[in-house]
């Protein structure tokens, strides 16, 4: 990538932007590579580890490529490193076009920012495969890793809110509510467990803490509202922004989006301990967390129902513009795995599920259809936008990204749920005499073809998010492919005929 | 009563708490008043990205 290429060409007539260059843009262009860039390394990761499971020869028999090591390489690549530079970069884009106000730091801050959080991941990275970790899932860093990052997170921190608050607009739009939930809630996780006595001042290795129980639950706390503030706060906060943008209308009911933004903070935060089922946690304390897991289905059903409306009387734009289709479909997964997850989260449910694969297949369906959709709908309308082009090089390619992904998601999660109900009704299989009808062995035996099939909807996973790397590399350099048109091509030509 | 005694007695209601606040932002939300408030607010991001400010 040379600058040259990369450098925002003359405007080129583009309806979105106009003349104003006022915002700044330099940092947000700077975490879109690196977000298309780690999406890339993280699916690549997820594509080879799951591969190792189906193959354990691929483990290469050294302890840097084992599969404990690699998969926090992959979790990290796809959840921090792929999603957190898509939320610095569509979270500082727009909450200067929502405040009509600069970034609060400028772009200088929001570049300190972009450097070290990158550099955090790398380092990250680098610690688990050679075997640093904390063993907590979501939160592997070791200490001096933590502290890196909270100082990081209490820039942004400023930066975002400082931008909020300095803001020419009198009334705080929601997408902004919802990034500063997500930046305020991670802040307080992260600190909170990882509340760590180190070993050395000169060594990684430390030691939660507490201990047991209260461990497991801080963690799940932690970890259940990572899923919460991070990959659903965060990323509504990029639907409440993206797709009226996109839709070209306002959300369908501003006032449901109040009461969804209000109802999921009250609710999520209390849902952590579903993860703790038939565990030393007390029955009460499981019996809450399964509850409110319950009721998060109303602000999931809400939020969804006002993403998806928001294009009521506007539907032929989902045949006719893909980009738009990706937002809508992702919102669409949104809804479904937070369908799914609830009931997981059902003591009776949960012990059918906990543990297999079902688990990792509902973990996908949201990753994948939800949190990776929304993203690459926002990288989609955002390069042509920050690049000062005036299309995308290839909306066909954007439709050939979209049904390559699709059908990647769909082999990847109806493989999981197949496997994962399998094993669980093998595990829990008696014979007439009472004996465990399978040995633990025959089960992984039995799933190696699910296995197989789940590479396979990784491999096309990955596969469309290379075809999105050369469409948005040609877009970044100004080329426009020669191609059928859509039937009426979205916003500008049915603008123009109108 | 001491102040200690108050706080811990109140704090033993913070669902009924929790839930009034909760109850307060709905209604809130749903004010008839509020109607033109929140429709101008729904148009904050399609107002033109080059507005001046």
């Amino acid at each position: 990538m040379t600058s040259a290429t990369l450098t925002p060409g003359a405007a080129l007539g583009s309806q979105r932007v106009s003349e104003n260059v006022r915002y700044h843009e330099d940092a947000v262009r700077l975490f879109v590579i690196a977000a298309v860039f780690w999406g890339v390394v993280g699916f690549l990761a997820g594509v080879f580890i799951a591969l190792q499971l189906a193959f354990p020869a691929l483990n290469l028999g050294l302890e840097w490529t084992s599969f404990g090591r690699l998969r926090p390489v992959h979790t990290s690549a796809v959840i921090f490193a792929f999603g957190g530079n898509v939320l610095f970069a569509t979270s500082l884009y727009s909450v200067q076009r929502t405040s009509r106000q600069f970034l609060f730091g400028g772009d200088g801050l929001a570049k300190f920012i972009f450097w070290n959080y990158n550099i955090f991941i790398v380092l990250a990275a680098l610690s688990y495969v050679l075997g640093y970790t904390q063993g907590k899932e979501y939160a592997e860093p070791e200490w001096i890793l933590d502290l890196y990052l909270t100082v990081i997170w209490v820039l942004y921190a400023i930066q975002f809110i400082g931008t909020v608050m300095t803001r020419k607009e009198s009334h705080i739009y929601v997408a902004n509510w919802f990034f500063m939930a997500f930046i305020l809630t991670v802040a307080i996780l992260h600190l909170g467990n990882n509340v760590n006595v180190p070993v050395s001042l000169t060594g990684m290795k430390s030691y939660p803490f507490v201990s047991g129980v209260q461990s497991a639950m801080v963690q799940w706390w932690y970890g259940h509202n990572a899923v919460g503030f991070f990959l659903t706060a965060g990323f509504l906060g990029i639907m409440y922004y993206f797709v009226p943008k996109r839709a070209e209308r306002p959300v369908y009911s501003y006032r449901l989006s109040i009461v969804h933004f209000w109802t999921l903070i009250f609710l999520y935060i209390w849902a952590g301990p579903h993860h703790l089922h038939y565990t030393a946690l007390p029955d009460w304390a499981q019996t809450l967390g399964m509850t409110f897991s319950v009721m998060l289905w109303m602000p999931s059903w809400g939020g969804m129902i006002n993403g998806i409306m928001t294009l009521s009387g506007a539907w032929d734009k989902l045949r006719t513009d893909p980009v738009l289709r990706f937002l809508v479909t992702s919102v669409a997964f949104y809804g479904m795995s937070t369908f799914e997850g609830p009931l997981m989260s059902v003591k009776p449910v949960n012990a059918l599920s906990h543990y297999t694969d079902w688990t990792v297949g509902h973990v996908h369906s949201g990753a994948l259809g939800w949190v990776a959709f929304i993203s690459f709908g926002a990288i989609y309308y955002l390069v042509p936008v920050l690049w000062k082009r005036s299309q995308l090089y290839s909306l066909r390619l954007v439709s050939y990204h979209f049904w390559t992904a699709t059908i990647g998601i769909v082999l990847y999660i109806t493989a999981m749920w197949v496997s994962g109900i399998m094993q669980g009704l093998m595990w829990r299989a008696y014979d007439n005499l009472g004996f465990l009808q399978y040995s633990f062995v025959e089960t992984v035996a039995a799933m190696h073809p699910f296995y197989v099939i789940r590479a396979l909807g990784g491999v096309l996973f990955l596969t469309g998010a290379l075809i999105m790397v050369y469409n948005l590399w040609r877009t970044a350099k100004g080329d426009v492919r020669i191609e059928k048109p859509y039937a009426t091509a979205p916003h500008k030509a049915a603008v123009g005929a109108a | 009563m001491d102040l200690d005694s108050i706080t811990i007695a109140l704090r033993s209601f913070w669902t009924i708490w929790l839930t009034l606040l909760f109850t307060g932002i709905v209604v809130y939300a749903m004010w008839p008043g509020n109607r033109g408030k929140f429709e101008d607010a729904a148009r904050i991001p399609l107002k033109d990205d080059g507005q001046e400010f």
